[in-house]
């Protein structure tokens, strides 16, 4: 291989895309290191307090694509202090000193300031494309610097994010010189947008593909979206609400039938359930659909809906949909391969679809691969079928909404149901798991789960035992996180090189000590042992037999991170 | 179907070994065995043995039952403050309806913007259907009915209220009503008083607007305007009221009429 010169072995490099084949090509000898080292161009940082920016600099210097991961994946679910950190402020000032010609930019649980944006807008005259997955830390009007310096824009997409909203113009802000948009989603939007410039902007817009309105962006409007461009292959509509007079609800039907190429479908923000069958029309073409923002479309509308869409693989939904809807999704979705069932209530804790609905899935979906699944209940039969009926999943999430229920007939735990699982499909990479578990499972898991890349777990496991046969047993556990187990140091310091050769760890309500982190962090110093001590639960000359309640842990070759906040102490 | 397993216990754990054997046996006759999705398991056959190989049986489930015991009063207490209502043990009894349970933070797992779309969205599903009203007008043969939910506030009402009659309402004044026109719009509210539109805030106005009804002339004159000295006037509000609210309107009006003799002045008006 060193007779080839370094630009045949680049451009060989160039068909390597993923990450971790990348990753592989640059283990392999010292060139091939520095080689694919200088013509790497999109670089993935799955936690950004892993390494600094400058290093990443550093060792790419051909950066133009970042994907950088901020919060512990439980600060979804508000465990985290808002104000932990995360902030990607440093990560822009450097590319900005540093001359990086950074063209996309994708962030996920990170704090962005409008600051932050203005600094994006300004310092990359080629930036292309802005992904925000959860974050937050900025308002329309850095939405607003964006839209006015980013003159190629591509692709603006803000995916679930909490912007607060100055109700301004940044719609108007994109220059009428910009006709590049591809791809434009502002459906976490709360405010209202300019629908006159929102028009303009589709009709200059011919490569627009991707487009997702938020909830102020009216049924006519719409229409005349969808007129001027017919060519969307994803759609997110807005507001569905007022039943329209005839006209309107024909012209819409009309536009909808002009756009054949729409393959995934979302939103339905606000909705009137009547007018759904102008959608009828689509649904045989999608391939994607999410209606898991739509509570007010009854569960028979669903079904109706479904019973038309049957080249669908991936499907997201509210538990409105029942036990008898998914029956009918497993009828006529043969080719799913990705379901989200949400609960509709999560605040009284109700869910409306049970064990029977899941095992009717996998009955009629043999291509099943991921599951995201929220019930009222399970057994282990039940999980035992499925496990039998799909071994090719790659993720199982599984939710009972009460977190500690064990087999709704027989009364046991679900270590059998979940042993099951994890025996039966050997490329699981990722699993949550809920209702009463003992020791048992992770037995299993231990034995059974060598592509386990990720494990949640709740409310779980009897002794350290549990914890013991995971660490000992998972390879390639990357991202364990735990809540409310009653594992302790023992557990914790079993296997200390471990945790270098996973992203993180998390463990809040268990029983580890401010002693056993403390003992932890001193043998394992690129490790940032971190406790997050929000409510003031310790204080600075605590004992070390205090119990800790949240502690975040995660490799790093940074070291300890500057930005802590004052609850936040690594050890 | 072989059952192979990669996990191997360090040789310091020969308990491990055992669970092992006992795993792999339960899970084969979970997967092969035929187990179908109505039958039940035979959970006595697949019980957990721990203990070293050879050791008595009752012994064994005697330390299993007793390790669970010890853990599971522990766990509670720990998670007392933070899930209560949680169900207990498996040994309840089944089919009970759960307690109503305390919030447990963080659970179930959905993304707090995903939370905060559900709820409100509710709501908003609820009322999205419209909300129609009457609207008459005095003198008109025939009344209309419009949606309020349409309009973001009252400038937008009015406007189209004098659109749908074809007249001029003019411009609202907290004290003297729709004063320059002779129209004036009334709403009955849900105490069945009839009241002018404009005097609470839009979203008040909305859940308590139960029709509309458009003074003309006299009338219309007569509500908001500032003759409360003049008796015609005072009784003719009076009389719009109802109930407690008659009284109520009847004692305010008395306070600037001091003069008369409110004995005079309660047999008029009653």
């Amino acid at each position: 291989m060193n007779y080839f010169p370094d630009e045949v072995l680049e451009h060989i490099f160039d068909f390597v895309t993923s990450q971790r084949d990348r990753n592989s090509v640059s283990q392999v000898c010292k060139p091939w290191y520095k080689i694919e080292s200088s013509c790497r161009q999109k670089v993935f940082v799955g936690n950004c307090y892993a390494i600094s920016p400058e290093r990443v600099i550093e060792r790419f210097p051909g950066l133009k694509s970042i994907f950088l991961k901020g919060k512990p994946h439980f600060a979804d679910f508000n465990l985290v202090p808002h104000d932990w950190g995360g902030f990607v402020y440093p990560w822009i000032e450097a590319f900005a000193r540093n001359n990086v010609g950074l063209e996309e930019l994708k962030l996920k649980r990170m704090i962005i300031s409008d600051e932050c944006l203005e600094l994006i807008s300004r310092s990359f005259p080629n930036f292309k494309s802005l992904v925000l997955v959860s974050c937050e830390g900025f308002t329309t009007d850095g939405l607003a610097a964006i839209a006015s310096n980013c003159r190629f824009l591509r692709e603006l997409d803000l995916q679930e994010n909490d912007v607060e909203d100055h109700r301004g113009h940044w719609l108007s802000c994109i220059p009428d010189t910009c006709t590049s948009l591809v791809s434009l989603n502002f459906a976490c939007l709360k405010g209202d947008v300019n629908l006159a410039a929102l028009e303009r902007l589709v009709a200059r817009s011919p490569n627009l593909r991707s487009l997702r309105l938020n909830h102020a962006v009216p049924l006519d409007i719409l229409q005349k979206i969808l007129m001027r461009a017919p060519h969307l292959v994803d759609l997110g509509v807005g507001s569905y609400v007022h039943d329209p007079d005839s006209e309107t609800y024909n012209k819409l039907v009309t536009a909808i039938r002009r756009c054949k190429s729409v393959k995934s479908l979302s939103g339905f923000l606000d909705v009137a359930p009547h007018c759904l069958s102008a959608f009828h029309l689509i649904c045989p073409r999608l391939t994607s659909l999410n209606l898991s923002y739509a509570p007010g479309i009854h569960g028979t509308e669903l079904v109706k809906l479904i019973r038309h869409c049957r080249k669908l693989q991936r499907l997201w939904i509210l538990d409105c949909i029942g036990d008898e809807g998914l029956e009918v999704v497993a009828s006529t979705c043969k080719d799913l391969q990705e379901i989200r069932v949400f609960p509709s209530d999560p605040f009284v804790g109700n869910a409306a679809v049970t064990e029977v609905g899941l095992v009717a899935l996998s009955r009629g979906c043999p291509k099943l691969q991921s599951i995201l699944y929220f019930c009222q209940q399970m057994t282990n039969a039940a999980l035992i079928t499925v496990a039998k009926n799909c071994p090719n999943f790659t993720r199982f999430r599984l939710c009972i909404l009460d977190p500690t229920k064990p087999d709704a007939v027989t009364n046991q735990p679900l270590d059998e149901g979940f042993g099951a699982i994890v025996h039966s499909c050997k490329g699981l990479r990722r699993l949550s798991m809920s209702g009463q578990l003992t020791d048992q499972v992770f037995l299993y898991i231990g034995m059974y789960a060598e592509q386990l890349e990720m494990l949640s777990i709740a409310f779980a496991g009897d002794t350290d035992k549990g914890m013991q046969y995971l660490l000992n047993g998972c390879k390639k556990l990357r991202k364990l996180e735990i809540r409310d187990c009653p594992f302790g140091n023992a557990a914790l310091l079993m296997d200390v090189g471990k945790y270098e050769t996973m992203r993180s760890l998390w463990m809040s309500s268990c029983e580890i000590t401010l002693g056993g982190c403390k003992s932890l962090a001193k043998k394992m110093p690129r490790l940032n042992v971190e406790i997050i001590n929000d409510n003031d639960q310790m204080e600075v000359s605590a004992d070390d037999r205090q119990k800790v309640e949240k502690m975040y842990l995660y490799r790093t070759l940074a070291g300890q991170r500057k930005d802590a906040p004052e609850f936040v102490w690594t050890l | 179907m072989a059952i192979t397993c990669p996990y191997r216990p360090s040789h310091a754990d020969p308990i491990a070994h055992v669970e092992i054997s006992v795993c792999e046996q339960r899970l084969l006759e979970n997967m092969e065995g035929g187990v179908a999705y109505e039958n039940d398991l035979n959970l006595k056959a697949t019980e957990l043995r721990l203990g070293l190989p050879g050791t008595d049986c009752t012994k064994e489930e005697q330390a299993v039952s007793g390790a669970r015991n010890n853990k599971r009063p522990l766990k509670e207490t720990s998670e007392e403050c933070r899930a209560k209502g949680k169900s207990d043990a498996p040994h309840d009894d089944q089919g009970t309806a759960t307690a109503p349970k305390a919030q447990i933070v963080g659970w179930p797992p959905i993304r707090s913007y995903r939370k905060n779309n559900l709820q409100p969205k509710k709501a908003e599903a609820e009322a999205a259907a419209g909300m129609y009203v009457k609207v008459s007008m005095d003198g008109a043969p025939y009344l209309r009915k419009i949606d309020l939910k349409v309009y973001n506030g009252y400038p937008e009402l009015l406007k189209a209220l004098e659109n749908m009659f074809k007249l001029t309402i003019g411009e609202y004044s907290e004290r003297e009503g729709y004063k320059g026109s002779e129209y004036a719009p009334t709403y009955e509210d849900k105490d069945g008083d009839l009241m002018l539109v404009g005097d609470v805030p839009w979203d008040m106005f909305l859940s308590s607007c139960k029709k509309l009804r458009i003074m003309k002339g006299s009338e219309a004159r007569g509500l908001g305007c500032g003759c409360e000295t003049d008796l015609d006037f005072l009784m003719q509000h009076v009389s719009t009221c109802s109930g407690i609210n008659r009284f109520i309107a009847y004692e305010k009006y008395v306070t600037f009429q001091s003069d008369l003799d409110v004995q005079e002045m309660s047999s008029m008006i009653f």
